[in-house]
């Protein structure tokens, strides 16, 4: 188990681009919406922190391609379905090593993207447990819809199909829970509510995502 | 559907057919859109054995191997096997790492003993030496090939499918290669090896796949 999760580390360590061009894409388009509307007011709180959400949800988007193209091209995906001992362990540490280098590294810089956008700071800790919270959720939904696009060439536009609708509890839930932070209100509830739903992507997402997988190598 | 297939036994298990039978097809015919590609194999392959997969293009041979590895399920008829090395024309080592990574990768995915020592004489005897810590995007062709070897090597599993093997090497490898498949099969081990090139081991076995005849109406 070890020298799997070693692997996929030195391999996204060997792809900084990957890691690197959706962070870069979320600075990019957050700078674009602060120069866009420099004279926020301060009733546009609660929608920048909505478009904060969507843009992060887009990011995610943006990397979930990559995460079985190479494996998949390489022939590495029909030998880890043959030979996997625990299929489990093997698609949730890619899993995993996809949240590092998605949601786990936009929640630390939730400070700096949240100023950028003119977030209030006090707001800034709700996102982040927010965000901390959510974005395994999304990496392992998405990891639904890229091992089923994974077989085709420009899978893109239909991955953004498949899984956005999916990615909407993780939307709505987070923004209720800022909303509340916004107003200083408990936003206790919606985030447990959050931490229910990746709990329950994290029983039944790899299963998922393992016999998409299956069939993805089957079609070829 | 999640555990291992059903058609995968472990390499202990000999509850299926003969003690002793590493694979046996019973009428396997792969099909592709529902068209049969060949006619029925009947095929049983014990201990030490090296059984010679032989056909024309496009007769079938890649996809009864990977039917056989649990990769195809479009087949008709049955078969039972141990668990086993596939390498096919994609040869499976991550292009970003080394060798020795790929294959402490698949050591972790086999959740085997990994040992280092025993992954750098096989890189050794393969000639790849100066090339484990290399990533794999820097190797030819044909060594490329031998890195995949390797991962066979180090396997635990006794029973390989072989789809072309011997492709983008050189005479030299083949020739080692050859020495590796009767040293393999001498062992206990057993092969299944869809090529174009004879395999110069002794004792083979030859299955020929014929195409479908087309039946008059």
């Amino acid at each position: 188990m070890n020298g799997m999760l070693q692997r996929e580390l030195v391999a996204t360590l060997r792809t900084r681009g990957s890691v690197l061009n959706p962070l870069g894409f979320l600075l990019l388009s957050i700078l674009l919406f602060a120069l866009a509307d420099p004279t926020t007011q301060n009733e546009q709180r609660n929608y920048l922190s909505s478009i904060f959400l969507v843009l992060i949800l887009l990011t995610n988007l943006l990397s979930l391609d990559a995460m079985f193209r190479r494996d998949f091209d390489s022939g590495a995906l029909e030998q880890m379905l043959i030979s996997a001992h625990m299929p489990f362990v093997a698609i949730l540490t890619r899993i995993f090593v996809h949240w590092l280098g998605s949601g786990f590294l936009l929640t630390l810089f939730v400070p700096i993207l949240a100023l950028l956008l003119g977030l209030e700071p006090q707001t800034f800790f709700a996102i982040m447990l927010v965000l901390l919270i959510g974005t395994p959720a999304l990496s392992l939904l998405g990891s639904i819809g890229a091992a089923l696009t994974v077989g085709f060439s420009r899978g893109g536009a239909i991955l953004a199909l498949l899984i956005l609708p999916l990615f909407l509890p993780v939307l709505i839930l987070g923004n209720a829970s800022i909303d509340a932070a916004i107003s200083e209100q408990s936003y206790m509830a919606p985030l447990l509510w959050l931490a229910a739903f990746s709990s329950a992507s994290l029983t039944l997402a790899p299963w998922a995502t393992w016999a998409a997988l299956k069939i993805s190598v089957e079609m070829q | 559907m999640f555990d291992e297939p059903p058609h995968i036994d472990s390499a202990h298990d000999t509850t299926i057919g003969d003690a002793g039978v590493l694979l046996q097809t019973f009428d396997l015919v792969c099909q592709r859109d529902h068209e049969d590609l060949f006619e029925p194999v009947n095929l049983a392959v014990m201990p030490g054995d090296c059984v010679e997969l032989l056909g024309p293009n496009g007769s079938g041979k890649s996809t009864l191997l990977r039917t056989m590895a649990g990769l195809h399920s479009q087949y008709q008829g049955t078969y039972h096997s141990v668990a086993l090395v596939y390498q096919g024309h994609r040869l499976g080592l991550d292009e970003l790492l080394s060798p020795l990574e790929n294959l402490t990768w698949f050591a972790g995915l086999l959740d085997q003993q990994w040992d280092p020592q025993t992954a750098l004489q096989i890189l050794a005897r393969l000639g790849l030496l100066e090339q484990a810590h290399m990533p794999c995007q820097r190797l030819s062709a044909g060594q490329q090939r031998r890195a995949a070897i390797a991962r066979w090597m180090m396997s635990p599993h006794s029973l390989w499918l072989l789809d072309e093997p011997f492709n983008a090497l050189d005479v030299q490898s083949q020739q080692l290669l050859n020495d590796l498949l009767s040293e393999h099969c001498a062992r206990g081990g057993a092969v299944v090896c869809a090529t174009h090139l004879m395999l110069q081991v002794s004792s083979k076995k030859t299955v020929h796949l014929h195409q479908q005849r087309e039946v008059a109406a």
